[in-house]
């Protein structure tokens, strides 16, 4: 039941505080704990799960399933694909993220208008993202695959070179950057680990366990996602679904990740 | 055919000629970092308090997103320090601490300027986030230094409180391009906030100074 589980890993975060609260030197320890015990029982899979069904599903006004999408590796083949992504497709003659992607098959194949296949990117706790559960699927094809981004053409040479710019861009009211949290071995905000993505080991870490289910929002989570919350936080505007900065910084993000055995959807705090 | 990037750089620096598979000359890091700053502006939408000009950067944040293990040039690092000293506003009344209990508040509160904040609330500095203060809160973080015990070990004077407000104030007066924000030169705190953490951190009987 996913309700108990919720419920169950709830009590353990609240236990977690109170650990924290006695000793601050042990609260890694207790984190790691915590982490592992999440590991048991994933609801990600939920999401997955919806997600196959929306994959082969007949949907749009052109009542067509995404078995023809092609993510990178031909049409309708998932297998390993997100290890791959993002990449530059000739037919949308653009550097494209899975998101996007998808975004792009539901406009192209099934008919929709792109207002209406971004209109909900993230799920709430009113309304399911389709995007999300599409997401969960296609990553979960790819657990246990190296990330191998290539960087094979100008294209997706210049995003990634974009991306890099973008990930050192102070600005905002905070003068805050992307590599001000994550530009350092070992740094941590409150007593929340920062990976440091300026590394390739920091990088992978991090890039192969997105998505994720997060336990303390219920939803299962997209590296798009992932990315609006950093800068909401780093007090920018909002990074709007699919941009092409959204795209770049993925890029150099899933690059650097390189030689890493991609594992997830994952689950977190 | 792949090609890693940081190979180019090094081709570059070398002075190595680069032809890129196909495509004459790639964009230079000139036309790279300005091409970047405009897919910024067009990638984001204004939402609620946090407008689009947020993303226009001014001479210090320009100068100083670096890549990592960069640093900016001693003439550079002068000037954006000159520049960011010159917006201080000290405070009029000549004292630059308040009240340390309120400080301590406002070092705990994380809110503030983010569009999913209310507008109209004060906002927190935040100082938890990155610093050790006082001994009792043991759920710091650690990008910047720990500042406990900051006012027992510089000492109890006018050079210390005021060091304290300026710091607070535009850190980057003091320290070219450093990770900390510029509480008062971007109005994210008032005067008065301000006043009550550098009490915090100066304060005798601030817990930071037992």
């Amino acid at each position: 039941m996913p309700t108990l589980r919720r419920q169950l890993a709830l009590g353990a975060l609240v236990a977690l505080y109170s650990c924290v609260a006695f000793a601050q030197g042990s609260a890694a320890d207790e984190i790691a704990k915590y982490r592992a015990a999440l590991q048991d029982g994933n609801p990600a899979e939920l999401w997955e799960a919806r997600g196959e069904a929306l994959w082969k599903q007949a949907r749009g006004p052109k009542n067509t399933s995404f078995e023809r999408c092609d993510l990178g590796l031909g049409p309708g083949v998932v297998k390993g694909a997100y290890a791959q992504l993002p990449r530059y497709f000739a037919d949308a003659d653009r550097v494209q993220d899975l998101e996007t992607r998808l975004v792009w098959c539901m406009v192209t194949l099934q008919g929709a208008t792109e207002a209406d296949a971004k209109k909900n990117p993230f799920g709430g706790p009113d309304r399911k993202s389709d995007l999300e559960a599409l997401v969960a699927y296609v990553a979960a094809e790819s657990r246990g695959v190296k990330m191998n981004v290539a960087l094979s053409n100008a294209q997706e040479l210049e995003a990634y070179r974009l991306g890099e710019k973008m990930f050192y861009f102070r600005g905002g009211t905070h003068d805050f950057a992307c590599a001000t949290c994550h530009g350092e071995d070992g740094k941590r905000i409150r007593l929340q680990d920062l990976p440091n993505l300026t590394t390739v080991k920091g990088a992978q870490k991090a890039y192969t366990t997105w998505p994720a289910y997060r336990v303390s929002q219920g939803e299962l989570r997209s590296f798009q996602w992932r990315l609006n919350d950093c800068f909401r936080q780093q007090r920018f505007p909002e990074l709007v679904f699919a941009s092409d900065a959204s795209i770049a910084l993925t890029m150099f993000l899933a690059h650097n990740a390189n030689g890493a055995t991609f594992d997830a959807p994952a689950i977190k705090r | 055919m792949r090609r890693h990037p940081l190979l180019l750089v090094v081709a570059a620096t070398l002075g190595v000629p680069v032809v890129l598979h196909g495509c004459a000359t790639a964009p230079s890091d000139a036309e790279i970092t300005a091409k970047a700053a405009a897919t910024m502006k067009s990638s984001f939408k204004e939402q609620g308090q946090a407008k689009l000009e947020r993303l226009d950067q001014d001479d210090m944040q320009k100068a100083c997103s670096l890549p990592a293990g960069k640093t900016v040039s001693k003439d550079v690092a002068a000037r954006v320090e000159r520049e960011n000293l010159a917006t201080i506003r000290w405070p009029a009344d000549g004292k630059y601490t308040g009240d340390w209990k309120n400080g301590e508040k406002i070092a705990q509160e994380g809110r503030g300027m983010q569009y999913s904040d209310d507008p109209k609330a004060a906002s927190g500095a935040n100082c938890y986030a990155c610093h050790q203060l006082a001994p009792q809160e043991v759920s710091f973080g650690t990008i910047g230094p720990s500042l406990y015990q900051f006012g027992k070990l510089r000492g109890y004077n006018d050079e210390t409180r005021k060091y304290a407000y300026g710091k607070i104030f535009n850190a980057e007066a003091y320290n070219a391009c450093t990770n900390m924000p510029r509480f008062g030169h971007k109005g994210i705190l008032t005067e008065a906030q301000i006043k009550d953490v550098a009490a915090l951190l100066v304060d005798p009987e601030s817990p930071v100074n037992k």
